[in-house]
């Protein structure tokens, strides 16, 4: 595997690389946010599909720093289980109904 | 050095518009929104960060398999906000209270 050491190669991409993950973890940092908070059980899903590119995006940016090239290899295993994921919840959803039962016996019990 | 500033661009902006996502993934009222904004977002982070991988390393190796990467999350993150879209459709997840339909619902 070929390496690259570019944090010591260059002051100017070394900040910028450490700016990019000051907003990776921030943004990590959200969408974690979004699903322990989420209403219903799709927005958490939402939440954690966004989650799972954003760890994509990260894998690259590991790439980046680095410099091997195995960590891309991650990400993109890391995309294929994403995409999974998503399409296995959403089944999950239409087929139990579970929002629909949360919501109605939530409404059951405010009408109590 | 023009290659550097190329990348630190590509990492800049890609970086940017994660944080956007989840800025987007936070602040939206209700799912559908949330799924839209949050969704376009997110592809375009991975894809300035693939693209700076695959500019960066010169080697044919790494930069076609970021591109693989970019093309495979260009089709499924669409599908897949499409399909968790469709089922919280189907369960009658309530939408923003602003949200204007015609009427077929």
């Amino acid at each position: 595997m070929p390496e690259v050491n570019l944090a010591e190669q260059s002051l100017l991409l070394g900040y910028a690389i450490r700016a990019a993950s000051w907003l990776m973890l921030a943004a990590l940092v959200l969408c974690i946010l979004r699903i322990a908070r989420g209403p219903t059980l799709a927005d958490r899903v939402v939440a954690l599909d966004i989650l799972n590119i954003l760890a994509v995006a990260y894998c690259a940016l590991l790439t980046v720093t680095s410099g091997r090239a195995v960590y891309l290899d991650a990400g993109i295993a890391l995309a294929l289980v994403a995409f999974l994921v998503t399409v296995a919840f959403a089944k999950f959803i239409e087929r139990t109904g579970i929002d629909t039962r949360n919501r109605s016996a939530e409404e059951k019990r405010d009408a109590e | 050095m023009l290659s550097e500033i190329l990348t630190i661009v590509l990492l800049i902006a890609g970086s940017f518009f994660g944080f956007t996502a989840a800025l987007g993934l936070i602040r939206m009222p209700d799912i559908y929104t949330r799924m839209s904004t949050s969704g376009k977002a997110a592809t375009l982070c991975c894809g300035l960060l693939l693209a700076a991988v695959a500019f960066l390393f010169e080697d044919i190796q790494i930069t076609a398999k970021a591109v693989i990467a970019i093309l495979f999350l260009l089709i499924t993150v669409p599908v897949g906000a499409h399909v968790i879209g469709r089922a919280a459709y189907r369960e009658q997840v309530k939408s923003w209270e602003g949200t204007k339909t015609d009427g077929e619902e």
